[in-house]
Formats: structure tokens, sequence, C-alpha cells
């Protein structure tokens, strides 16, 4: 039991009591328990890199940086190289950026811009909230047997019409980028609303008002003052929007077609390196799942760089629009 | 200092044990220096709190009177950077002993807040928080009622013990917050501005029970209303800021009977608050 | 205000319509499907049966259920105190220290990190380790992606208790550790809970973590160190198979698990404010 310096006032039936020795031990585990779980995120985060980084290691010794610019994936002449499937991440996803990053910006300005009344922006708001709740294996599901056959016809006819444009080269068979690139989108699409949103109501409002005062109409305002205002935020959101695409996994092993190939046309299908892992891990051997290990050590590091750097621009932008230096 | 000192073994309190103050004083606060961080605060302010009486601690805004009443139950314990010299002593013990546990100081010494802040619990479990906290045994609703009667409070709300605190008005808040500080039996209770946030009505009754509660506890507050001070308090301090140093440092200009400072001040940046020439 | 003006500004808004109401169109699609194909084979079999092989008629995905809400389960115990305990020290106990600035930017990464990889993860830290894929291993891999919902909501929830009222508790005396038990953790429960319960919703949805942690089976649940089912994997087998009858199957199991996810989320915001 602790002493307590004011023993003085301790007569007999004084309801004032120090904590006893229970309290204080409580108190102190309890803190650090607390600590612990705060440093346990960062031992996850390590440990991640650690094992991944570990798993992926006798590959990266192996196969070096070559691993990164060649083409080949055979399991039989352990010969691994991963750059159409880098290819294909960094194409797939860009593509569902500019998609995703549009319809996205639009309806985070159509609902925080008093475009609405209340009640409709509620309803707007909740299926955008609803869309997001979605699970990938669902819209998955879903592109395989409402997108692939509702595009079918109309990449077809692209590919038959404009096929000398490389976009158009090849035509859809089935899985391939496009629908894979349209599903992506349409996950990203929530993610990118919230954060551009975010930003746009971080706007102060006397800001927007000097642009009325100067006789700008609602999308002048919009565009040339709420939007450049804003940009820092809505740029964190493609970002984080970016690094989302980057790791979707379950729609689009369901959806791209997972080949090998490198094509700038949107009807190929194609691999990255999310469905890779998703559709060879489960049956490969010893010696693929070291090469699959490094690729997913790349991934790793490309999504953390581009989180990274998003979550960066994000605080970066909030600090200054709040006025804190 | 940080709010984590944890008690000392047992060591002789004795040895910092104050340079026995005069018997009718409670709270012996003698600051040198309070620092936020470079910034000095408070300087040169021995307050002495007398048993018994309610000490009003008036003054400009920025003088420094909040800080050294929270400086009294190490409530600033809990800002970053804050730093105390010199003493405050309470029972034969300096607060600011290495040994001492600022948790412990909270016990005796309660405090009601600028702004009402109950618990979002109910009224009953409000008064019993403090019961509970010092494992009281004995008849928990008897001393419930007894706080809430000294509150003036209890005709009020007998009826209806369950409903959440936050349901009171801004008033009935504030009492049961003085309530809630007042079930634990502390010795001394500080109140730092206890009125500003309530009605006119609100305040008489606060201010009424202030009176009422000064025969069992001795009251520490801190006012920004005259009137309020010549209303209720005892004995005031008038604490100025003194910008010469480049910052705003708070200090005590003097202290004494309230009939004395209000009609005869000694120093001359006192009679020109009370006339109203700045605040 | 010149009259081009004005047309551009109409024209505009008239395009913004159109996008929103074009991205609300997956939403109405994706549900239609789940309600016409999941609901036309909704029955109780499906909730009491096994899957069905190749050529089988019939079946359903009760295994898969199962082995969903039990690695769910596993999840929460493994993910909410850990992650509460860590939203406790961000918010109240070192807000602005080392490890709390840390560990909440690695939670902020955390958010974005592809769920693959905590199925990567879990299979190289504890599959190979055990030596099986496991019910278990699902479940801490679900439980690593939604860590940082939890850690971030809930210190979001803890900062909304007012100062004043924990000052109040100071002032009265509490050590920090009652301070959070009496006063912050239940003023801040209903915040708390929104964080937990999305966090589970979310992780009800995930397939990628579970493809190579808990793998999948055909039979009912018997010990948390086997492969196991859920309903996510089983939409994922069942759609690239040949056969209609799995193909219905998924669409029903789709159904079922979107509205799972969908009352989780609905509690989540019955419980605290709405977010976004």
């Amino acid at each position: 039991m602790a002493s307590n310096p004011f023993s003085a006032a301790a007569v007999a039936g004084a309801i004032t009591q120090p904590p006893t020795g229970r309290d204080y031990l409580v108190d102190r585990s309890f803190r650090s328990l607390a600590l612990v779980g705060a440093v346990l995120i960062i031992a996850l985060m390590a440990y991640i890199l650690y094992e991944i980084g570990g798993q992926a290691w006798p590959a990266i010794s192996k196969y070096h940086i070559d691993f990164l610019t060649t083409s080949a994936w055979n399991v039989q002449d352990g010969v691994f190289g991963i750059l159409p499937v880098i290819w294909g991440t960094l194409y797939s996803s860009l593509l569902a950026l500019l998609i995703g990053g549009f319809f996205g910006l639009t309806v985070a300005i159509f609902l925080s811009q008093d475009f609405l009344p209340p009640r409709l922006a509620f309803v707007f708001r909740t299926i955008i909230e609803m869309l997001a709740a979605i699970p990938s294996v669902v819209f998955g599901l879903w592109g395989i047997f409402v997108v692939i056959p509702a595009i079918r016809p109309v990449a077809n006819w692209l590919h038959e019409s404009f096929g000398w444009i490389p976009f158009f080269s090849t035509s859809l068979s089935g899985p391939g980028l496009a629908p894979a690139t349209i599903v992506l989108a349409i996950m990203i699409l929530p993610t990118v609303a919230a954060i551009s949103q975010d930003a746009l109501n971080l706007v102060p409002y006397r800001t927007k008002e000097a642009a009325y005062g100067m006789g700008a109409t609602r999308w002048e305002a919009i565009l040339k003052v709420m939007v450049p205002t804003a940009a820092g935020g809505i740029f964190s959101a493609m970002v984080l929007g970016f690094g989302r695409a980057l790791g979707e996994t379950m729609a689009l092993a369901m959806l791209i077609g997972n080949s090998n190939t490198i094509s700038l046309s949107l009807f190929s299908p194609a691999k990255t390196l999310a469905s890779l892992l998703a559709s060879n891990f489960p049956e490969a051997g010893p010696i693929e799942v070291e090469a699959l290990m490094y690729a997913a050590l790349v991934l790793l590091l490309i999504t953390l760089i581009v989180n990274i750097a998003g979550i960066g621009i994000l605080q970066v932008t909030q600090r200054r629009i709040s006025g804190k230096s | 200092m940080t709010a984590t000192q944890t008690i000392g073994s047992a060591a002789s309190p004795k040895g910092a044990a104050a340079p026995s103050p005069a018997a009718d004083v409670a709270i012996d606060c003698r600051v040198e220096k309070i620092f936020y961080g470079n910034f000095l605060a408070v300087r040169d302010s021995h307050v002495p709190v007398q048993k018994g009486k309610i000490t009003g601690f008036i003054g400009p805004s920025g003088c420094g009177k909040s800080t050294v009443l929270r400086s009294l139950n190490r409530m600033n314990d809990m800002i970053t950077g804050f730093k105390l010299e010199g003493h405050v002593h309470f029972m034969g013990q300096d607060l600011y002993a290495s040994y001492v546990d600022p948790v412990v100081v909270r016990r005796y010494i309660g405090m009601v807040f600028q702004q009402p802040n109950p618990f979002s619990m109910s009224i009953y479990d409000n008064v019993a928080f403090g019961l509970r906290l010092n494992r009281f045994k004995g008849n928990l609703d008897d001393k419930v009622e007894h706080a809430l009667r000294r509150a003036a409070l209890w005709d009020e709300v007998k009826d209806k013990l369950k409903a959440s605190g936050l349901s009171l008005s801004g008033g009935q808040q504030q009492r049961l917050c003085i309530a809630r500080a007042v079930a634990t039996e502390p010795t001394v209770l500080l109140m730092d501005e206890p009125c500003s946030a309530l009605d006119p009505i609100a305040t008489r009754r606060v201010e009424q029970l202030m009176l009422e509660l000064k025969d069992d506890y001795t009251i520490a507050l801190v006012t920004h209303n005259m009137q309020q001070a010549t209303r209720v308090a005892d004995i005031t301090a008038f604490f100025g800021v003194d910008i010469s140093q480049g910052g705003r440092t708070g200090y005590l200009v003097e202290m004494g009977e309230t009939k004395q400072i209000f009609e005869e001040p000694r120093e001359q940046l006192t009679k020109q608050y009370i006339r109203g020439e700045f605040s | 205000m010149s009259e081009a003006r004005a047309l551009q500004s109409s024209l505009l808004t008239v395009g913004a319509w159109v996008v929103a109401i074009l991205a609300s169109i997956p939403l109405f699609s994706v549900l239609y499907m789940l309600v016409f194909k999941g609901g036309a084979r909704l029955a109780p079999a499906l909730f009491l049966e096994l899957p069905p092989a190749g050529f089988e008629t019939g079946g359903g995905f009760g295994n898969a259920i199962v082995g969903t809400l039990v690695m769910l389960l596993i999840a929460a115990a493994v993910c909410i105190p850990i992650g509460v305990l860590s939203a406790i020290y961000l918010a109240e106990l070192n807000p602005d220290g080392k490890v709390a600035k840390w560990s909440r930017f690695l939670a902020k990464v955390l958010t974005g990190f592809p769920s693959i990889l905590a199925g990567v993860f879990i299979y190289a830290a504890l599959v190979l380790a055990m030596g099986t894929y496991s019910a278990i291993a699902g479940g801490i891999a679900l439980a690593v992606g939604m860590l940082a919902t939890v850690v971030l909501t809930a210190e979001e929830a803890m900062k909304t208790v007012p100062r004043k009222m924990k000052d109040a508790a100071l002032g009265m005396g509490c050590t920090r550790t009652q301070m959070i038990i009496k006063v912050v953790l239940p003023t801040g429960l209903p915040g708390i809970l929104t964080g937990v319960i999305l966090g589970i919703a979310r992780a009800a949805g995930e397939s990628a973590p579970l493809l190579f942690t808990a793998l999948f089976s055909n039979y009912w649940l018997s010990s948390l160190r086997e492969p196991t089912a859920s309903l996510s994997i089983l939409i994922f087998n069942f759609s690239s198979m040949p056969f209609e009858n799995q193909i219905e199957l998924a669409w029903a199991a789709s159904l079922v698990l979107v509205m799972m996810v969908l009352v989780f989320n609905l509690l989540s915001r019955l419980i605290g404010r709405p977010k976004i």
C-alpha cells in the first residue's frame, strides 16, 4: 500500500482515500499494455516487411533485378519475370484511376456543393457508401455475368471498325482489361469521392463567398476557386485511390484473364501482381512460391510508396488549409 | 513535470515540511514562477488560502488567476511544459514534493470547473462517482442524497436520479458538479469561474450555495466578475499583468479582506481595475 | 451575367447529374442481380447443406457461413483488444509522442494495404509454421486487415469525448486508467463500436486474405486447425465453374454475404453517427 502524505486527514469516517496499491498497479499495467498495443502496430508493419522480404530473399538472390525486367513465367524451367505483370498492374490501375477519379471527383462536387436538397444528398451518399461495402468477389461475379456480356458487342465493334488504333487492336473474347478496369473504377470511386469531399468541405466558406461576391457563376466558383483550393486533398484522394487499385485482388483475378502479355489493347487479357498471387499461390510448389514472394514484395513496396505519398500530401495540405504552419 | 509521478515509498515527509504557516491557512501557496515551456506565466504570488473562508481571485484576463488556482490541485500537470518554482503547502506537505502523487492531491482538493462538466451518466452515478472511486463502504444512497441536498439540487432531481446528468439545465449541471465534488467531503474546494457559463438567476443560486458551503469547506474562487467577489469572497487576491518583459506575466498585486481591497486598495493598479479603467 | 456563361453553368450541372446517376447504376445492377439470381435459389437447404461437387445438383453452403462467422469471431477477438488499447494510447496517454506518431502514421498506411498481402504475410508467418491452412490463420489474416480501421476510428471516438469531462475525472482524483475506464470508454463507446463493426463488415466481405490462409473445405468445420470454408472463397471458386448449379449457388452466397455486410454496416450506423 502506498503511503498517504495527507494521513493527517485520514481520520475515522473520512471518505477521501488515496488510491489503493491495487489502483496503482492496475494503472501502471494498463498504461504499459496500451503502449504495447501502440508498439504492436509498428512491430506488425516491420514484421510484415521482414517476413515477406525474408521469404522473397532466395528468389531475389537468384533472379536479381532481372525479375522485374523479363517476361517469362515458366515453373518447369524455373524462369520467372514479372515485367508483363507490373505493366498490367500499372496500366489497369491508371485506366481505373482515369475513370474512377473523374467520376469520384464529380460525385464529390455534386454532393458537397449544394446541388441537392439534403434528403436527396443523403440518398446519393448512401448509394456511394453501399458501393464501398460490396465485397470484391461479388463485384467479380457481377463483372463476369453482367459487365463482360454487356461490353462485348461494343468492344468487338470498336475492334472491327477502329482496330488500327492500338487501344482496340484485339477483340474481347471474355475476361480482359476493359471489364477489369470498369469494375476497378467502380471500386475506387467511393474512396476518391469520400476523400475529395472531405477536402472540398475543408475549404472555408468565406473563400466560396468571395468567389460569388466577384460575380462568379456556381461552376466558375467550383472550378476556379473550390477545386484549386482543395487541389492537394483531391490529389491525395487520387493517389490513395490509385493505391487501392494497385492492391485490389479478387475482382481482378476473376476478370482480367490472367495472361502474361503486354499490350496497349483494352480488350486484351492481362495480369496484375495481386491477381498473379491470387491465382498461382494456392497451387504453387516451393520454387514458384519463392518467386511469388518476390512479386509480393514488389507489390508491398509499390503500394507502400504510393500510400505514404498520398497520406503525406494529405497531411501537408490539411495543415496548410487549416492555417497551422 | 509530468502527471505520471508515482507515489514514493514512505520517505519521511517531515524533511520537506512547511515552515509551519499560520494554523488558519488551509493552502499556503508560494509561487515564485510558473512556466509553460519557456513562457513565464506567473511570478511572485504568495497566496495563503484561509481555512473556512472564501478566497476570491480577481484580475484582468491573462493575469494568471486560473493558472494559480489550478496549480493548487496540480491540474496544470496535464499541460505539457508546465513547471512550477516555489511551494504549495497543504496539511504540512509540499504538494510539489517529488513523493507526492497529483492523483492523491486531487482527491483531497476538489474542483469545480468553468464549464459545467457532468459525466454522461445518470445524476445518481455522477454524484456517486467519487464515492465509488474512493471505495466508500457505507450507504451510497444516503451520501448521494446528502450531497445533492448540500448542492441545493435534491428537490429538483429526487424523482429522476436515473436521468442523464447531461439532461439538466446549465445551472443544474453546475450544481450537480458541486454535489459531485462535495460528495467525497474534500478539504478544499477550488472553483474556476463556476458561474461564467450561467445565467444571472443560476449564478445567484450558486453564489448562495458557496456561502452555505463555507461552513464546512475552504473555498478558493476565481471570478471575472467583481460584483461576485464582493458578494461572496471574504478575502480577495488581485492579480495584475506585467508586460514589461515583453510577455504577459501575471503576478499578485495585493491581497486582503474583500472590504479593504474594494474600498481602500493600497495599490494604484487595484484602484484603477476596480474603477473599471481596464479589464 | 452573359448568356453563354449561364448556359455553360447549366450544362455542367446537367453533366454532374448524369455522372452521379451513372455512378449509381452499378449498385442497382449488382443489387438487381443479387435479388433475382441469388434470391431465386434462396431456401433453408442453402444454410443446412454442404457445397455440391461437380455434376451434383442441389447443395448449399452451410459450412461456408459457419466458417466465415468463426473466422470473423477470431479476427474480432484478436483485433479488438489490440486495436482499442493502441487507440487509447494514441488518443489519451501520449498522443504527441514518437510512438504515437509512428503507429498512427503506420495505421493510416495499413488502411491502404492490399489485403492479399495480409494473406501472404500470414501464410509466411503462420501457415508455414503450423504446417496447415486453418481457421486460426484465416481469422488472424482478417484481423491484420481490419486493425487499422478499428484503431483509427476508436482514436477519433475517444478524441470526441470532451476535454472538460476528462478534466472532471482527473479533478476527482482518478488515475489516468480510472479516467479512461470510467469516463472515456463509456462515453466514447458508440464511436468505438462503430469502428469495430465497420471493421468486421469489411472483413466479412474479404476473400484475398483467406485464399491461402484458410483455403477452403467442402466439409463442416470440426477444428480450428484445419482448412476452413468461407462464403467469399466459395463465390470465387464457384464463379469459374462451368456448371449452372454452382453459378446459382455463387449468386445465392453473394446475396447472403452482401446481406451480412449490409447488416453490419447498418448496425454501425445505428450505433454511431454516419460518416463520409
